[in-house]
């Protein structure tokens, strides 16, 4: 555990840093709000509705694609840090698992997920 | 005459953010970019303040803290703030655990101290980083969601997708370095690149090793990092500045420092992980005292480090942008086959050496 | 004001001119592109509504630009409108101040001198090297290419250079007269003309190689924004952009105006009608452009700009000073203008951006009753959400720079 301080404190320094950055320019910089510069940018347009509505259900469907074959990856280290121990046993178990991993990303290839439009 | 751990590391921090970081996002970064865009462009660049123009970096980042911070009537304020926050926080925590050199030899009286050029050398280092850059989506999202405008959650969404697909071809190519050097420390897969290979003058390291890997991590690294031709969540001409429309002063100051940051941590990612970090080919020839020796090393790799960015910046200054379905279909259809491919040739390759294909 | 005109006032009044979307689905997002937006080529709006990022419907809206020029043309005579004509296709005005003279000339019943003509031939084309020098920087700007928009600029600012030789001004220009021109071109000019395309190929393919062998920028724009031959015709598309569907229509041929019937050159047509097809078509016209103007100093023969037409074409400053006869032409002309016979006249050469026509309606009087200006940027535009519907968003910005818009002149 002992490695990992410098982490912590690293962490801690820059977001002590980007804090003073947030402070110095409130602090520094004018404040003289109006209600029109306060107001949403839309191309000098007033805004057509909010923007903190639904969007579309495409981008969920990366991301939940993204969890699906991260978990997969993130198998794959432990693995690969053994690598040498486990010889052609490990690398023929790992083709496997490669392979499952494949006919699942033939199935969402074949179901049209990776069609973006 | 000890320091504890704790006195030595907050040192490191304050050396590595000071004085290698800020002054290299003000030079490498802002002026470096803004001179080498002129060149490309057939303009001068800045050349007024200072000999050269070298004091403009100077003057343009205090600017920003002068300037008025406009927070949108509509926007969530506190998550307005908490975006460049967290965008800054997670650019700078990357170096916590990059090696810019082996070890530094200073001898105080008479007692040799071995002043490791790392702040954190912890056996997770490869996944740090990648658990670092999944986290660098939120800053963006959450900037672009909290802004309540249509440009800036575009941007943002984006930019999730867009992270979150090359993170996966980000994860499978270190595989093949991980395979090879069976370490998840940063210092020691350096380590793992010495020596050389081959015809016994190529340098033993993994760009020479891992072609396929290298192409798709520095293709993935490119895409993390938001910079042309993968922008596409400030896409100028139609998000206007994406996740950071509603941004002004040091608040995209921010944003601009950490996206700098996010460029150069790729740029010591690649040279760390494929162009043998702080490894100085052939310097065991030279006879060189230790000291010496570890000045280089680090002089080393500066070089590639910065050779690196350059290329990232002569890319971003001559290259269009992708589409939204280009760029998914790369991630998803060429990248991800093509880095699974390079496991499984690594393994091939390390199980039956390619000198034994013959025999 | 009578009654109808109270009437068209009230409906103007009461008239909502926000635009809506009958069914906006719950997720689907309405967004304002312009008229404020770094991509829309000037003050053009478009709302969009989209579908993740497919664009599901665009509402193209303009007159943001809107200057009322056919109006103020009834109000100035003839020869006071031509600075307004610089101000329609900003990015060519000198294409523009032809255009205008050779209608009013038209009306009129005379015609300019030979070197002249071959002096608008060449000022014309020139406009247009430097008209689609932009629109090529631009879209490639669009499409993310930052550095070819200045090496594009680069060219067209030694263009400018030589036409502020040429007439005064590097931008309004309003070098034409009616039945001649502002004034000769001189030796210096044409040696300018001369030393700027010796150079310009080979600055020209550094820009365009840049794009042509990038496969990103092939591929952002091979099959974006594809329109087919009978609906551009339909939609009045004239120019690059219908020569892109493979439609072989081209003024300076179908109609010769001025001396292109004396110059050998060759019309570029594309047949895919897609964003990269317009591209190469206004690539080449450059080429072919070049051609023009090689050919036209060449045979540029001596003689005098203004039509020997006293009654009719304004008379040499330094003659208005000294002769009787000048002096009272001038005021004349001045004063109560040329006053054309009664009828009415269309004449329209290939502008860089498509058909830019003048029709003026006489009176007999020294200004038009009626003027109007059909601007190929509007009728372009008009084919905006056939062409950008069912595409990205990313796409829009490719279709607006591969249409080449220029809001002056669309709006008018």
């Amino acid at each position: 555990m002992q490695s990992y301080i410098p982490i912590f404190l690293m962490i801690g320094v820059s977001a002590f840093l980007g804090i003073v950055f947030l402070v110095l320019q409130r602090f520094l910089g004018p404040h003289r709000p109006n209600p029109e510069k306060l107001s949403t940018y839309e191309s000098g347009m007033p805004p057509v509705k909010s923007a903190r509505e639904r969007f579309s259900v495409k981008y969920y469907m990366v991301a939940v694609l993204f969890i699906l074959f991260d978990i997969e990856v993130i198998f794959l280290y432990p693995w690969a840090v053994n690598f040498r121990a486990l010889g052609l046993f490990g690398y023929v178990e790992m083709i496997l698992f490669i392979l499952i991993l494949l006919v699942g990303y033939l199935y969402i290839l074949k179901k049209g997920a990776l069609q973006w439009d | 005459m000890e320091i504890s751990p704790v006195i030595e590391a907050l040192i490191k921090i304050i050396v590595v953010i000071f004085f290698i970081l800020l002054p290299c996002v003000a030079y490498l970064g802002v002026q470096l970019e803004r001179k080498l865009s002129a060149w490309i462009q057939n303009r001068v660049g800045p050349n007024r303040v200072g000999p050269y123009g070298l004091l403009q970096p100077l003057a343009d980042i205090p600017k920003l803290f002068f300037k008025e911070d406009i927070v949108p009537a509509a926007a969530n304020k506190f998550v307005h703030s908490l975006g460049p926050l967290i965008s800054l926080t997670i650019a700078f925590s990357t170096f916590a655990v990059m090696p810019f050199g082996d070890t530094l030899p200073i001898v105080v009286n008479g007692v040799v101290h071995n002043i490791s050029l790392q702040i954190a050398n912890v056996n997770i280092g490869v996944l740090y980083v990648l658990a670092l850059s999944s986290l660098a989506v939120y800053g963006i999202t959450l900037s672009g969601w909290s802004s309540n405008n249509k440009y800036s959650l575009l941007g943002g969404i984006r930019s999730s997708a867009q992270m979150i697909s090359y993170e996966l071809s980000l994860g499978l190519s270190i595989i093949g370095i991980v395979m090879l050097s069976n370490t998840l420390q940063l210092n020691d897969i350096v380590k793992a690149q010495s020596g050389y290979y081959l015809f016994g003058f190529l340098p033993n390291w993994n760009i020479f090793v891992q072609p396929i890997g290298f192409i798709t991590f520095f293709v993935a690294m490119f895409a993390e990092t938001n910079r042309l031709p993968f922008d596409l969540p400030e896409a100028e001409p139609e998000l206007v500045a994406g996740y950071h429309t509603e941004y002004t002063g040091m608040k995209f100051g921010m944003f601009m420092l950490s996206e700098f940051l996010a460029m150069f941590a790729a740029a010591g990612m690649i040279t760390t992980l494929y162009l043998g970090g702080w490894q100085a080919p052939y310097i065991e020839y030279l006879n060189l005292s230790p000291f010496v020796v570890s000045l280089v090393q680090v002089g080393a790799f500066f070089t590639k480090f910065a050779l690196i960015v350059v290329f990232f910046m002569i890319v971003r200054w001559s290259m269009p942008r992708f589409r939204y379905d280009q760029l998914m279909n790369i991630g998803w259809k060429v990248m991800i086959p093509l880095s699974l491919l390079n496991i499984a040739l690594t393994g091939l390759f390390i199980l039956k050496p390619i000198h034994t294909w013959f025999n | 004001m009578d009654i109808r005109q109270q009437k068209i006032l009230a409906a103007l009044e009461n008239k909502d001119t926000s635009v809506y979307f009958k069914d906006a689905l719950d997720n689907e997002m309405v967004l304002n592109m312009g008229p404020q937006h770094p991509a829309t080529h000037g003050v053009l709006r478009l709302l969009i509504k989209l579908d993740g990022e497919t664009v599901a419907a665009c509402v193209p809206e303009l007159g943001y630009l809107h200057r009322g020029y056919e109006k103020l043309a009834e109000n100035c005579s003839y020869h006071e409108f031509i600075p307004h004509t610089d101000r329609l296709d900003y990015l060519s005005p000198l294409m523009n101040n032809t255009a205008y003279v050779l209608a009013v000339e038209k009306l009129l019943g005379i015609e300019a001198p030979k070197r002249a003509q071959y002096i608008r031939t060449i000022i014309s084309e020139m406009a247009r090297v430097s008209s689609h020098l932009l629109g090529i920087g631009a879209l490639a700007m669009d499409v993310g290419a930052l550095t070819v928009f200045t090496w594009t600029f680069r060219e067209r600012e030694k263009m400018y250079d030589i036409f502020e030789l040429l007439t005064g001004a590097r931008f309004t220009t309003s070098f034409t007269r009616v039945g001649g021109l502002a004034h000769d071109m001189t030796p210096d000019v044409i040696s300018a003309v001369k030393a700027f395309f010796d150079q310009f190929p080979e600055k020209f393919n550094e820009c365009i190689t840049m794009l042509n062998t990038n496969r990103i920028f092939v591929e952002r724009l091979d099959g974006v924004g594809r329109i087919s031959k009978e609906k551009a015709i339909a939609m009045g598309m004239s120019g690059p952009n219908l020569r892109a569907v493979g439609v072989d229509c081209d003024l300076r041929k179908t109609q010769p105006y001025l001396i292109y019937n004396e110059i050998d050159f060759d019309i570029p047509v594309f047949n895919d009608g897609d964003c990269l097809s317009r591209y190469y078509v206004r690539l080449n016209e450059v080429k072919e452009s070049v051609k023009i103007i090689r050919q036209c100093l060449e045979k540029m023969p001596a003689g005098p700009v203004h039509a020997n037409e006293p009654k009719k074409v304004l008379p040499r400053k330094e003659q208005v000073y000294t002769k009787m006869e000048e002096l009272i032409h001038d005021f004349m002309l001045i004063n109560f203008g040329v006053n054309p016979p009664v009828g009415e006249v269309y004449h329209a050469v290939e502008a860089s951006k498509g058909e830019l026509g003048f029709y003026i309606q006489s009176r007999g009087e020294g200004h038009p009753w009626r003027l109007k200006i059909r601007s190929p940027s509007f009728m372009n535009l008009q084919s905006t959400s056939m062409l950008v519907e069912g595409g990205m968003i990313s796409d829009i910005v490719a279709v607006l720079g591969s249409l080449d818009p220029v809001m002056g002149e669309a709006d008018k």
